[in-house]
């Protein structure tokens, strides 16, 4: 039994760990199981499901660019009902509480989706992804608008007692705003941030480097935003924020921990080192334990506590 | 599995071409001829992502891997500059690997450029079976010839081509691919190489009624199957990732755009 207490809540989920992995970086985690204890992590988010299959975007969908990964896999997945059916029930053996990520190319989709999901004791919470940057409808273009993460966040509390996370893009002037929009819609939290827009070019073939054009970057490059976000998200909202976005060894976690969020997602960092996201766990409580800390709440937005005015002189 | 290599023989052998040696007793002992490793350059951040290598040596006995690369970008070129004793971090063996048992006698093996590495640990299981084996080898110059006498060794016949002309036959290894196929008595096809070569060799190997394996590449993200960015169509309408369903497709298996 652990010294410190690492549990966490977002909304009616229970964590026993601060630790869950990206939406899409991990698979259904059941591709990850040779390298990962799947029973170690706080929860699984994962691979965002539709309605229908979808088959993703063209190739090239990744290209490494400095310190980051730009994707753009196009949101491939064989829909709900072969995910509730054949995925489910085998990650649920593993007893670690499932985030399932739901994408709509519309917003109706998204309350079906949440009306079908509702039926499976297996799926701990729903995380509404409103933020995917490579598709051609929904994802990104409800999540850069309040009004309709507003919408969405209602729709899909209205179909699911379950917990419901609104992950939320980046791309964004104002990700307060869009925050308190998806905590007025009823979100129990959120998840930030989604990969950043961006764009690589091939030299050798004078174009852009992925088949999608842009794609979402990814990795370390993208940290500092990502901790800002959270940093200050999280002292506007009073809902609990799973932080990510370049997290690759757990001096990143504690970091996001420090800026406000309730929890860390691994994204990237599982490419790296597929057994991330159990080094992270180790290192968090290992942190606690060698600070005199024996509540991982009491780390949870220390930053902001800390924080000099930012008055010249 | 994550094993550290070390590093026992790192050399120059060809035009941008390296071959390093590495004890690696884990993954010797679980790899198969067509299966990858996926090399982490940095503890850093940059490079950021792994590099898929293909297995160029499989010597699980004394639990040696051998790899044979191309030093074409940044990660590449780290790989070269590393000294005998230094260790590397390697993931794997990844991929699905080429199937040695095939029906009949007599196989080709088609290396196109530095697409010819992972032929050497096939053409060494196949002549653990005792089977015929022709290699044709094509590349642009007679300095990126690499590793002929391996071939030699096991008693392969070779045939070379070159786009220049420098060495071998000129042109590419199509023409004399399809004189063997006419020639007739080939029972299965491997190849390796760049996609035009892979789609030219499948079409002439379908044509002639024989059955084959293309071992393919793609970016990849993970190697492990969870990130999609290798997903890549079948004919069958359902997409394959390169990294885990592949990299060694039968031939006909794969939808081209």
């Amino acid at each position: 039994m652990s010294k410190v207490k690492t549990a966490v809540k977002i909304g009616a989920l229970t964590m026993k760990n601060p630790v869950t992995t990206a939406s899409g970086t991990f698979g259904s985690g059941l591709e990850m199981r040779e390298y990962v204890d799947l029973r170690k992590l706080g929860a699984i988010t994962v691979k965002g499901t539709t309605l229908e299959p979808r088959s993703g975007n063209l190739l090239p969908r990744c290209t490494e660019t400095p310190s980051g990964t730009l994707n753009s896999i196009g949101l491939e997945n064989p829909g709900v009902d072969v995910f509730v059916a054949d995925i489910l029930p085998q990650v649920a053996a593993y007893e670690t509480p499932i985030i399932v990520n739901i994408a709509g190319s519309e917003i109706t989709e998204y309350g079906r989706l949440a009306e079908i999901l509702e039926k499976e004791a297996a799926v701990s919470a729903l995380e509404a992804n409103v933020s995917c940057p490579n598709v051609k409808s929904g994802g990104m273009a409800l999540g850069t608008d309040p009004d309709l993460v507003y919408q969405v966040t209602k729709l899909v509390k209205e179909h699911s007692s379950k917990p419901v996370i609104v992950k939320l893009s980046p791309n964004v002037t104002d990700i307060v705003s869009i925050a308190k929009a998806a905590a007025e819609g009823g979100a129990d939290g959120l998840n930030l941030i989604n990969s950043v827009l961006g764009l690589a070019i091939d030299m050798e073939k004078k174009r852009p480097a992925l088949g999608n054009i842009v794609g979402g970057l990814s990795g370390p490059a993208i940290k500092p935003i990502a901790l800002r976000m959270v940093y200050q998200t999280a002292q506007a909202v009073e809902i609990p924020i799973i932080g990510l976005g370049g997290i690759v060894s757990w001096q990143d976690a504690v970091e996001f921990l420090m800026a406000g969020a309730t929890a860390v997602g691994i994204g990237t960092g599982n490419f790296l080192d597929p057994a991330t996201t159990m080094k992270v766990v180790d290192g968090i409580e290992q942190y606690l334990i060698d600070n005199g800390y024996d509540d991982v709440q009491d780390i949870i937005g220390i930053a902001w506590k800390n924080q000099r005015d930012g008055k010249d002189g | 599995m994550v094993e550290q290599g070390k590093i026992l023989i790192n050399e120059h052998v060809g035009k941008d071409i390296w071959r390093m040696e590495l004890k690696a007793p884990w993954i010797a002992r679980k790899a198969r001829p067509g299966q990858f490793v996926n090399v982490r350059l940095s503890e850093h951040t940059d490079p950021l992502l792994r590099r898929p290598i293909s297995l160029h040596g499989i010597d699980a006995d004394n639990g040696i891997i051998c790899f044979l690369y191309l030093v074409v970008g940044k990660g590449t070129k780290m790989m070269s500059k590393l000294e005998n004793g230094d260790h590397l971090d390697l993931l794997g063996p990844l991929g699905n690997g080429f199937s040695t048992a095939f029906q009949g006698r007599r196989a080709v093996l088609i290396g196109g450029g530095i697409g010819s590495a992972p032929l050497y640990p096939l053409l060494e299981a196949l002549k653990a079976q005792k089977k015929d084996v022709t290699l044709l080898y094509g590349v642009k110059d007679q300095e990126s010839i690499v590793c002929l006498d391996l071939y030699k060794e096991n008693q392969a016949e070779v045939i070379i081509t070159t786009e220049d002309g420098s060495a071998g036959e000129k042109g590419f290894v199509t023409a004399p691919f399809e004189a063997l196929l006419k020639n007739g008595g080939i029972d299965y096809v491997y190849a390796c190489g760049p996609g035009a070569m892979l789609r030219a060799v499948e079409e002439l190997t379908l044509q002639y009624g024989v059955d084959g394996e293309i071992s393919t590449e793609a970016n990849m993200g993970c190697g492990l199957g969870v990130c999609l960015s290798c997903s890549t169509p079948g004919k069958d309408g359902k997409n394959r990732k390169v990294c885990t369903d592949g990299p060694v497709f039968k031939m006909g298996e794969l939808a081209y755009e």
